[in-house]
């Protein structure tokens, strides 16, 4: 399995939420519906507080609880990657999927009412190019390349920086990871 | 402590801020397709063991029943459906790896085999029926076939009516992402649930004082054999990682204590348990009513109570919207 990865700097991250408005520009995500957000995270007791932001998303999991319990094959790995995406022509709207995204990453489409959810921009990604969320950060904090390959960027930043990923305790092997 | 706050707007319908997705209409379907399970392997069971004479409503005419239970909990499901065109993709394909798709075709299977049962005993349930049957040409000759067949359509029959009543707690079970439903012992709970409702429903609806007896008894173990399932989950919840024990503290002192303790635990298991008991001591005849139908309640309430309960447990716990309280908790 061909596996993308997605590496968000929370040191540099600021919250601005440019990935959620670039996310919805490029995807015609309709209003009130969100295929990414931002968490702030604070910890500690005042004054010794400590705040992380954190742009998240689906985390397109090598093993996705989502395309398991799917009972017709519409949420399925894009090409032998880990990426999930779902076919709407195949989805009932049976929800199974949302019940088992330990992440709520998943969102009923408005008004059609199939099931939708961030692809990792795979119609920009089988060009070479960025997720729109990625391409539009001021800061550069966020960052999408192969884990397979040892050279790619988002390769070398797990190899040399400290970093995590969310839930892992629930054995889906999420591929959206933290510098921390 | 930790406050973990969405800072951008997230209120995706049905997920934000807490996942709702499925609601009535999967806890009826729920019910209603244990309540056939219940019907469908109580009609098979009495014609196995050939007991006409015993139970002569639960050999011959329940299994009508099951059908029309079963339609209408598939048009609930069906209702849930959000992008129902496509319902049809069901049945294009088979997913091994998920649960929901042998209940798909476990719902087909059934029907035809239903259809079988309630052929193969139709004369004899359903007497008032016979002077039609006669104007249909081939039906009595086709009667007369299947009903020779009763016994072996009826062994077909049972392990349909297992699977239909315990697929749907598996179905549940298979989330690892819900931790209340993440156990076990959800598929034989659902089963022996499914089981009961469906002997309170013959007790309730048979004329025989002696099936309804039977029936009675039948409903007695079920119930007790459904408590100990219940204690054990409990056990299992208040033993488990923190988002089980999330999901205990729901039950336990939490949101829903008093449905889960009253509505389903004293409304729909002790007391038609006692009721029941009376009823065979011979005590509270008059109101023999009572018990079954409060089993029937307590199904439909373990349906709502896993249904919204197990939606509500999640690994992940943050705030969608500003909650000034949790700033206190950082001071």
């Amino acid at each position: 399995m061909a596996r993308y990865a997605m590496v968000i700097d929370t040191k540099l991250c600021i919250g601005c939420a440019d990935c959620v408005v670039a996310c919805k520009t490029e995807n015609k995500v309709p209003e009130g519906l969100n295929r990414d957000w931002v968490v702030e995270a604070t910890q500690g007791t005042y004054p010794k507080l400590e705040t992380e932001f954190r742009s998240e998303r689906c985390n397109h999991c090598s093993n996705a609880t989502c395309v398991t319990m799917c009972p017709t094959g519409a949420s399925h790995h894009w090409n032998g990657t880990n990426i999930v995406l779902v076919d709407p022509n195949k989805c009932t709207g049976c929800k199974a999927c949302i019940s088992a995204c330990p992440y709520d990453a998943r969102l009923i489409m408005h008004p059609e009412g199939y099931i939708d959810k961030c692809t990792f921009c795979h119609h920009r990604v089988e060009k070479g190019m960025d997720p729109a969320c990625v391409s539009a950060c001021p800061t550069k904090c966020m960052h999408f390349g192969l884990l397979d390959d040892p050279n790619s960027e988002v390769s070398q930043l797990l190899r040399t920086r400290k970093h995590k990923v969310l839930a892992p305790e629930t054995g889906n092997d999420p591929n959206v990871y933290y510098l921390i | 402590m930790l406050e973990e706050i969405l800072i951008t707007a997230r209120s995706n319908p049905h997920i934000d801020p807490v996942l709702e997705v499925w609601n009535w209409q999967i806890s009826v379907y729920l019910f209603l397709g244990g309540l056939t399970a219940g019907i469908m392997f109580f009609s098979a069971l009495m014609q196995v063991l050939n007991k006409d004479e015993e139970a002569p409503f639960a050999a011959n005419g329940l299994a009508l029943l099951g059908p029309i239970a079963l339609s209408l909990g598939m048009t609930t499901l069906f209702l849930d459906l959000s992008h129902k065109l496509f319902v049809w993709r069901f049945y294009t394909t088979f997913q091994p790896t998920s649960p929901m798709s042998y209940g798909a075709w476990i719902l087909v299977l059934f029907y035809p085999v239903s259809v079988l049962q309630i052929l193969s005993t139709l004369r004899k349930g359903y007497p008032v029926a016979v002077p039609y049957i006669g104007r249909v040409p081939l039906l009595p000759e086709l009667l007369d076939w299947l009903e020779v067949r009763r016994r072996a359509i009826a062994w077909m029959a049972l392990p349909i009516a297992v699977g239909l009543g315990i697929y749907t707690g598996i179905l549940l079970s298979a989330f690892s992402a819900r931790p209340f439903w993440n156990t076990g012992l959800l598929g034989p709970l659902f089963l022996v649930s499914g089981l009961s409702t469906g002997a309170a429903l013959t007790a309730l609806i048979a004329r025989n004082h002696g099936e309804r007896s039977l029936f009675t008894r039948i409903d007695i173990g079920l119930i007790v054999a459904e408590m100990l399932i219940v204690a054990l989950l409990l056990v299992n919840l208040s033993t488990g990682a923190r988002p089980q024990l999330e999901a205990a503290a729901k039950l336990l002192g939490g949101s829903y204590s008093a449905m889960f303790w009253g509505a389903f635990v004293a409304v729909g298991l002790l007391v038609p348990l006692l009721l029941e008991s009376f009823e065979l001591r011979g005590l509270m005849r008059r109101v023999a009513v009572i018990a079954p139908v409060l089993v029937l309640v307590g199904g439909y309430m373990l349906r709502v109570i896993a249904v919204d309960l197990g939606q509500e447990t999640t690994w992940i716990n943050y705030e969608s919207e500003f909650n000034p309280q949790l700033l206190e908790r950082l001071r």
